[in-house]
């Protein structure tokens, strides 16, 4: 394992950021704490890096005892959720610092950093200040400087939260290839359950506090563990017998023996998909998702009677 | 347009007049006059007190406020607050209120002045008592310059350092120093102005022996008082012309900052 909590907790006043928090992460993986905000992943992150100090509990860091390391000795590479540039150096500068601390030779510096620089596509910009670039290049920046000093361990605290849509979506590929070359152990957070599911081969899901599942995205997605996975990976209608994904919700014109009749409230085209908003007979509303072909066979129009089936419907004792 | 004209019309009346009248009456009657007067030794050695109370309470109170500043705004320590508050009280005290304290502090009959008496040391009507009265009243400016840009950027900068190996003193002179460099200018700036310019604590602790224990304000108020005009005005215009290229430097440094 590259890294191990082991019945973390921390509190801030009143408040239980983490509250006997257990997690592997294995070595070479890529990994995301998953949660809404407030769940505790970013203390998590920041405990591992050593820039909280937990109130109980152990971390290792491949194999070591880490729990009471200063930061400066944990081998840990850290993105800041706003990328902390170091404002008053050049892009060059920024990414050269860590190995200047290590007292790297001036070559093995330049040549370190001109690699780097290369990789996050930001050669040639090596000279300008982090003010002079823009969001996503500020964050491959902080993403070369925190490599450069080849930390055992990347962790990212919502690496791309600060970026608009579509660099998000350019960035989330390119650190997926990044990750498939370099090897490193990373560790991002996100809110983002898209973003999870898209980049990570394990999520840990965390809400208040504590780990509710640790699996791989297609597991956590069909088997969560509990009512609050459900509802968080994925979209899902929660009816009075049990949850349902709008995909696994089937609509016909005729009736058949486990069919149970609602009406069409709203038609919703999003490209390739259509989402339909629906009212049972019993008052209950859910919405199922087609495909645009499933869609348009049917010929749904808002008012319309409709007989649903759900293929797979899931309960949870609580 | 009459906002302008009232604020300078108000700067004029108020600031320029004054100083220029100082200027000219220095140099009524041409160079000659005004170099006789401030090349005589008791202005001479009234100008180079004052310069070596200033070198030494300036460094003092940079090193002092910056690690107050630090303390105020990234250690949250209990009695903080009060640290805060308390810094801003050479600005809200009046100077001749600072001396006395001074005075009753170290004078003969003095919580600490009779031990430092028995043990040869002198601190009043000598240089260590004008250099704790400048200091006191000097003190604010670093801190109250540094602590804003402090608290605006942030820890993360130097938590990253950290996460990068960077020990804490590294971190400070590498990323925190830099970063608030010019608030430190600035502070330094104001707190040289302060110390040349100060008058009434350091008055009180001195005594004012002409070529022993008087500064250049001093010197001023003693001329005046002996009907020595030209003596009075031609030191004013050396401390107004020391104020002027500190203010010039702040200036510059501005300049410097925005461009930056």
């Amino acid at each position: 394992m590259a890294i191990e909590a082991r019945s973390v907790s921390k509190k801030f006043g009143d408040f239980a950021a983490l509250d006997d928090v257990s997690v592997d992460v294995a070595s070479g993986s890529l990994t995301a704490l998953l949660g809404p905000s407030g769940s505790g992943k970013s203390t998590l992150l920041r405990v591992i890096a050593g820039l909280e100090v937990p109130d109980a509990g152990d971390v290792f860091i491949s194999g070591r005892e880490a729990t009471a390391l200063a930061p400066q000795k944990r081998g840990v590479g850290f993105v800041f959720q706003h990328y902390a540039p170091f404002t008053h150096m050049t892009v060059w500068e920024n990414v050269a610092f860590g190995l200047k601390i290590r007292k790297w030779e001036k070559d093995a510096v330049r040549s370190r950093v001109d690699e780097l620089l290369d990789l996050v596509q930001l050669a040639g910009l090596g000279k300008r200040y982090p003010s002079q670039l823009s969001g996503g290049q500020r964050q491959r920046m902080a993403l070369a400087r925190a490599l450069a000093p080849e930390p055992e361990v990347l962790l990212l605290d919502e690496p791309f939260g600060a970026l608009d849509a579509r660099v998000r979506v350019e960035l989330r590929e390119w650190l997926h290839r990044l990750h498939d070359e370099m090897h490193v152990t990373t560790i991002f957070v996100t809110h983002d359950q898209e973003e999870a599911l898209e980049l990570a081969d394990s999520l840990v899901v965390m809400n208040k506090g504590r780990v509710e599942q640790v699996a791989g995205p297609r597991q956590l997605y069909d088997e969560p563990a509990n009512e609050f996975v459900m509802s968080f990976v994925g979209s899902v209608n929660r009816l009075d017998d049990g949850w349902v994904r709008p995909h696994d919700v089937e609509l016909g014109h005729e009736p058949n023996g486990s069919t149970r009749e609602a009406q069409v409230l709203r038609v919703v085209r999003l490209g390739f998909e259509t989402r339909v908003e629906l009212e049972r007979e019993d008052g209950q509303r859910l919405h199922a998702q087609l495909t645009r072909d499933e869609a348009d066979e049917l010929e749904l129009r808002d008012g319309d009677i409709v007989y649903l089936r759900t293929r797979k419907t899931r309960t949870f004792s609580r | 347009m009459t906002v302008r004209t009232l604020s300078l019309a108000y700067l004029a009346a108020i600031l320029v007049a004054p100083v220029s009248l100082i200027f000219w009456r220095a140099f009524e009657h041409g160079w000659h006059p005004f170099w006789a007067a401030i090349s005589n030794p008791t202005a001479v050695h009234a100008l180079k007190l004052t310069l070596e109370i200033t070198v030494v309470a300036v460094p003092l109170n940079t090193a002092f406020g910056v690690l107050c500043a630090i303390a105020i705004v990234r250690h949250r320590v209990p009695g903080m607050g009060l640290v805060n508050a308390l810094v801003d009280l050479p600005l809200a005290l009046s100077p001749v209120v600072v001396g006395l304290a001074l005075y009753l502090l170290y004078g003969r009959s003095g919580w600490f002045g009779g031990w430092l008496n028995a043990h040869g040391m002198r601190i009043l009507f000598a240089y260590p008592g004008m250099l704790l009265a400048t200091t006191f009243v000097s003190l604010p400016f670093v801190v109250r310059e540094v602590v804003p840009v402090l608290r605006e950027i942030g820890t993360e900068q130097e938590q990253a350092a950290a996460t990068l190996g960077a020990s804490a003193f590294t971190t400070f002179r590498r990323i925190t120093l830099p970063a608030i460099r010019w608030a430190v200018a600035y502070g330094v700036v104001l707190t040289t102005a302060r110390c040349l310019g100060e008058f009434g604590a350091v008055a009180i602790v001195s005594g004012g022996i002409a070529g022993r224990t008087q500064t250049l304000t001093q010197y001023v108020q003693a001329s005046y008082e002996n009907f020595d005009q030209t003596g009075a005005y031609a030191a004013s215009v050396l401390l107004a012309a020391l104020a002027i290229l500190t203010l010039l430097l702040m200036t510059v440094m501005r300049h410097g900052d925005r461009s930056s």
